[in-house]
């Protein structure tokens, strides 16, 4: 068992909704949770080699491309070899609820089709699932045409498969002889509840992926953007769309742990849990886009989720409203090239972070703004907040950045509980929001106001900076003109975005998200999609804004997706991958440059008057 | 007959028998899921077929103990054991008779010998229902043997 030579960005995701697999350019699934995103992984090579994994490949040595179908998250890699070519299609299928309705389909299923298109491959493939993160065992056995089974602690995996297999140990692989025009299908499928649904093979394959090819592009057509750079923002968006998840609506941060911000490094996280803000950013972008049925999920399970600690937030929840489990090493596992340690849960849920509420809150203005509703329970659980915000704005937190070390006073927090007040107030002078307590509210975000002005701005320096009377500076700083707190072309914003840039450059218009004393950590994505926006906002020109933009988008992998960091060095993606938060990015930052070019106000912020109510009285989202 | 009785008690063990079952399957002792292996006999959609299940795997409870009733009448006597001792006979007939006969009867249910078919995609339970986890006749074992003891514990015969 070889560990893999993939590097971070060597990898591409298919997903349905539930779960995500990594696809590397060699073939190999090398990152798969079943049922859903946080359950413990299937195969896990991309962290240790002995965690498990399926491949399907070339023999020979071969030239590799790889896209997706258009307007999908179905995966095709082409291997060119010496005698011939070979496509393999990678695909979680998914349907619509009518297709359900008249389908008997499995509860989830990796599809792969094999098909030679010209002269004679021959391909080798291995099947080696290790449940519970590579350490547990299973019993792989031999089901005749029922074809292999494994059962695990969270039910059973079948694999089957139209290759010759050879079956010995536990291991299932085997070599076969393509020629062209010769096609060759494996499914494998999990089952919590029995029995099984097992799919056939060939012409069933084939309208599964017909089906997922459907689906997706569906999905994509009701996409409102033709700006700059359009195949990159619906790539994100369709990236964004595998981080959804489908039953209760939650956005998770990531599909997976501890891909390391730095390789060999400590920094190393799980980021399968659904983190407000990210999520509210993430639905603000899908939003944007003018997908409100995820806005509409988004906002229900964030009702659900946060009912048993109203007024306060958690920073992260899992897919179902829940704690996410206690932070804990994997210590038998080495790690993405020795990248330890191999961490699963995050510490993070315990830390408070204000900036939450005020993301949060600005999520559902957007929601309102793009024509959504609030029902009565909404707007109670809106002015909560609001009140809490009132009563502890002025207290240290741990910010955005999650350090381990401690609270401080951070701007970026201040602002958004600014943010958080602002929006309320809007909100409820347009009727969305009833009863709320204006004058507390407006003399609270007066207050936050005149506490950045002057304590978050640093004369010497010329710039705002990251803490109250402080003098380093953050990325996050560039957001100010984003949430109209600052104009973006104010001189207080114009000096900040220049010290930021001369601070915290990587290159190549890339930046760092802070000057933290953490060696080697790469240019952070989204920070370097702020800056742009900041551009498009009313910072720079249009065209500097689009220069940037393009150039940074040059930076996705060869399907166009992100991890959370981008190495300034080699451009390499480093952290966990992909990463919803540097595609919300590069999706705000194009349709802020899109409504600029198009000479529209690149932020719009004018709050809709309250539709009418419906029969019952209520309007719910 | 004491019908009352019959109509109370048959319903409160077929609760019973599928709250047992739901509690292995959450347990992970076994996977089967009686209310979706029933309601699939009428519908592919996985969220109907268990709600249709549940309803059909009700009347079934009620139908079934009707042999109960009839075995209490024919002994004389209705107790907690002789319901669980019935139970257990029931129990062995659904692991041995009822799932070898399952994929002829399921429209739905593929068989050991063709594997999946277009039609035909849900796995056979195999013997003893195996193919649902290995403790699956254990919990079945069990939940029958409540359903009886429940019926046997509170069926009243009928004074003669």
């Amino acid at each position: 068992m070889t560990p893999t030579s993939n590097a971070i960005g060597d990898y591409a995701a298919i997903g349905d909704g539930r779960s995500v697999a990594l696809v590397g350019r060699d073939g190999s699934i090398d990152w798969l949770c079943w049922p859903r995103f946080d359950s413990p992984s299937l195969f896990g090579r991309i962290l240790d080699p002995s965690a498990g994994h399926w491949r399907i490949a070339p023999v020979a040595p071969s030239r590799t491309e790889r896209h997706y179908i258009e307007n999908t998250n179905v995966l095709q890699t082409r291997f060119d070899t010496g005698t011939g070519s070979l496509v393999l299609t990678d695909l979680m299928p998914v349907a619509s609820e009518k297709e359900k309705e008249r389908l008997l389909l499995p509860e989830r299923e990796i599809l792969r089709l094999i098909e030679c298109e010209r002269g004679e491959v021959e391909i080798e493939w291995s099947f080696e699932p290790r449940p519970g993160y590579g350490l547990g065992t299973t019993a792989v056995r031999r089901a005749g045409q029922l074809g292999f089974r494994a059962q695990t602690g969270m039910g059973l995996l079948t694999l089957r498969t139209d290759l010759p297999a050879d079956y010995s140990d536990g291991r299932i692989g085997g070599r076969a002889r393509l020629s062209a025009g010769a096609a060759a299908y494996s499914s494998l499928t999990f089952a919590a509840d029995g029995p099984a649904a097992l799919p056939p093979l060939g012409e069933w394959s084939r309208a599964a992926l017909d089906r997922t090819v459907h689906w997706w592009q569906s999905w994509v057509a009701s996409a409102r953007y033709d700006g700059p750079c359009r195949e990159a923002v619906i790539r994100s968006a369709l990236a964004l769309k595998l981080m959804v998840y489908a039953p209760s609506g939650a956005v998770v941060a990531a599909p997976t742990t501890s891909l390391p911000e730095r390789i060999g490094g400590p920094h190393n996280w799980d980021y399968r849990f659904c983190w407000l803000r990210d999520a509210s950013l993430t639905v603000r972008a899908l939003t944007g886009l003018g997908y409100m049925d995820e806005a509409h999920a988004f906002v229900n399970w964030l009702l659900h989720a946060t009912r048993l600690t109203r007024p306060e937030l958690r920073v992260l929840y899992d897919v179902y409203g829940n704690p996410p489990p206690d932070e804990r090493t994997l210590d038998r596992l080495s790690g993405y090239q020795g990248s330890r340690p191999v961490r699963v849960g995050n510490l993070a849920v315990d830390q408070r972070q204000l900036d939450v509420y005020g993301e949060v809150i600005d999520a559902v203005a957007h929601f309102v703004q793009a024509g959504g509703s609030l029902d009565r329970e909404t707007q109670g659980v809106l002015r909560s907040w609001g009140e809490y915000i009132c009563r502890h704005w002025d207290e240290p937190d741990e910010g955005i950045w999650e350090p381990r070390s401690g609270r401080a006073n951070h701007t970026h927090s201040r602002v958004l509980s600014w943010v958080a007040l602002d929006r309320l107030l809007q909100l409820h002078a347009k009727d969305h929001v009833r009863w709320a307590p204006a004058a507390k509210l407006a003399e609270n975000r007066d207050a936050i106001r005149r506490q950045v002005e002057t304590r978050a701005w640093n004369p010497a320096l010329e710039s705002y900076v990251a803490e109250q009377d402080g003098d380093r500076l953050d990325a996050t700083l560039l957001l100010l003109a984003w949430y109209g707190f600052e104009p973006p072309d104010s001189e207080r914003m114009d000096k900040t975005y220049r010290r930021v840039r001369e601070r915290l450059g990587a290159g190549d218009g890339l930046l760092y998200r802070f000057n933290a004393d953490t060696p080697g950590e790469g240019a952070f994505g989204i920070c370097s999609f702020w800056a742009a926006e900041y551009l498009a906002l009313g910072g720079g020109t249009a065209e500097e804004a689009r220069g940037l933009f393009e150039r940074l988008c040059r930076y996705a992998n060869d399907v166009g997706l992100f991890a959370e960091e981008i190495d300034p060095g080699t451009g390499a993606a480093l952290g966990n991958f992909p990463q919803a938060f540097t595609h919300v990015g590069l999706i705000n930052a194009a349709l802020t440059l899109s409504r600029r070019l198009e000479g529209e106000t690149p932020m719009p912020r004018q709050m809709p008057e309250k539709r009418e109510e419906t029969e019952s009285g209520q309007a719910r989202v | 007959m004491n019908s009352r009785d019959w109509l109370l008690w048959s319903f409160v063990a077929t609760l019973a028998l599928t709250t047992v079952l739901a509690g292995s399957q959450g347990l992970r002792l076994t996977r089967i899921n009686l209310p979706y292996l029933v309601g699939t006999m009428f519908t592919p959609n996985r969220e109907r077929a268990k709600l249709v299940g549940f309803l059909g795997h009700l009347v079934n409870g009620w139908i079934f103990s009707l042999v109960y009733v009839a075995i209490f009448h024919a002994w004389g006597r209705a107790t907690w054991w002789t319901g669980a001792a019935i139970g257990a006979g029931h129990a062995l007939f659904v692991l041995t008779v009822g799932m070898s006969l399952l994929p002829s009867l399921h429209p739905r249910m593929a068989t050991e010998q063709k594997g999946p078919t277009v039609t035909r995609q849900l796995e056979p339970p195999g013997f003893l229902a195996l193919n649902y986890g290995y403790q699956t006749p254990l919990s079945v074992l069990l939940a029958h043997m409540i359903y009886g003891a429940i019926l046997g514990a509170f069926y009243t015969l009928p004074a003669a």
